[in-house]
């Protein structure tokens, strides 16, 4: 148990880094293709759909076998970690897209037309009053993306990064000592996501405070 | 111009094995879809009551279910239960455990969520219409929360039917494990194999889901 204990917490950094990283990127490319979207920017428009579509409707273990082992092929090698992250940021990106569109969508018309006519510039408007808005909207939306992605991290022991999955299976492996290997499993993955999702629905009272305050 | 590797799917049987692991895939989901459709929705109009223990038991459950990733559902089913119990599973019966309990979480509250989106209001006027209770659920509730229901739990089989990759980590030989197959013999003829199935793999599992969720979405505009 004390040998096996420190590998477990090694494991768990190592997910919640990629989770992390993995998890801003998704937002990243959501917000973009959010907005290319909102904005009905056309190529960009029909590319952000067509990735929204691709991402939306393959496994992720697909995706991350694809990236690993499909793309070095042609000459794009990754680094297991950096396939982690890109796997994470490609199935996220349109999921993170979806909330933030919701979000968007919800901001009302009027908002923009005022804003404008209050001689706030386009970006202006979006910066200072559209985006505020639509985040706070999307906030259970995004809290319920973030969770899910952390969950979906659990395939990456699949291109042999070290994670909490690989290590479990190593350690039964070695030592036969099934039980407690996945006890501690559970344990490790619960010390990660459950606050995270109770940290998750505060924010979501706390919005809906702030949606009955307008 | 360098070799894409899509000329191994040509040889032989290729192609028509990688089906083969698809439907393997496919029917494990397909089995747990069945299951938890049919659990999750007694499940959902079940929790919605209001009896002590069964209600706690319930919720240590759906919590447990949505907060483990499927994996490590899989890696207590496959390896723990073999060890606790000295049964032996195999990889195709301990997934379809696996994604029917999860699906059934997940359907029972797409369920629970139908049922309460249908405002109280509805339920008051269709009483004091003179219906009785049986009348009021299937002629009044029922239309209303199926609307809601149905695009959802299309939703829920696409995601059941990506989930499924995940039988590859416990052996089961899946469409993945086919193309590992596939690829490995091929290594000295076409190295790049790699790229050309891997890339088939991700299209076949888009061309399978992608109509799915299209309909989801049209019924959900439709009804919503």
């Amino acid at each position: 148990m004390a040998k096996i204990l420190p590998l477990y917490g090694k494991a768990a950094v190592l997910t919640v880094r990629i989770g992390v990283l993995g998890i801003l990127f998704a937002m990243l490319v959501g917000l973009l293709c959010s907005v290319v979207r909102q904005m009905k920017i056309p190529v960009l428009k029909q590319l952000a759909s067509v990735y929204i579509e691709l991402s939306r409707n393959t496994p992720l273990l697909v995706q991350l076998f694809f990236i690993y082992y499909g793309l070095p092929k042609i000459g794009i090698k990754t680094d297991p970690e950096t396939c982690g992250v890109a796997g994470l940021a490609f199935l996220g990106g349109s999921y993170m897209a979806e909330a933030f569109r919701s979000g968007l969508e919800a901001v009302g018309k009027i908002q923009h037309e005022s804003a404008l006519s209050l001689g706030l510039t386009g970006l202006q408007t979006f910066r200072y009053v559209i985006l505020p808005q639509a985040f706070a909207i999307s906030i259970p939306g995004i809290t319920a993306n973030v969770i899910f992605l952390l969950k979906e991290t659990s395939v990456f022991s699949a291109i042999s990064l070290m994670d909490l999955m690989f290590t479990a299976k190593d350690q039964i492996g070695l030592y036969y000592k099934t039980t407690e290997c996945l006890v501690l499993l559970v344990v490790f993955y619960l010390l990660i996501l459950l606050p995270v999702s109770l940290l998750g629905s505060l924010l979501e009272r706390r919005v809906r405070h702030a949606e009955f305050g307008t | 111009m360098q070799s894409l590797g899509l000329e191994v799917l040509f040889k032989g049987k290729n192609f028509a094995r990688l089906l083969g692991g698809l439907w393997t895939a496919l029917q494990i989901s397909l089995i747990s879809i069945a299951i938890s459709m049919v659990l999750g929705t007694l499940l959902g109009i079940l929790v919605g009551r209001k009896n002590g223990i069964g209600r706690v038991l319930m919720r240590c459950y759906l919590e447990f279910i949505h907060i483990m990733p499927q994996m490590v559902l899989l890696f207590i089913v496959f390896f723990g239960t073999a060890k606790a119990f000295g049964w032996n599973l195999s990889g195709e019966l301990s997934s379809v455990i696996v994604f029917s309990l999860w699906g059934t979480a997940e359907m029972s509250d797409l369920v629970r969520g139908a049922v309460t989106s249908v405002p109280v209001i509805q339920y008051e006027s269709a009483m004091a219409l003179g219906l009785s209770r049986p009348q009021v659920f299937r002629f009044v509730i029922l239309p209303q929360a199926l609307r809601r229901l149905i695009p959802q739990s299309i939703n829920l089989i696409t995601r059941m039917i990506k989930t499924t990759s995940l039988v590859l980590m416990i052996g089961v030989v899946e469409i993945l494990k086919v193309g590992q197959q596939i690829i490995e013999a091929n290594r000295k003829s076409s190295p790049n194999a790699a790229f050309g199935v891997y890339l088939t793999i991700f299209l076949l599992y888009f061309m399978l889901c992608w109509p799915v969720s299209l309909l989801a979405r049209q019924l959900e505009k439709r009804w919503g």
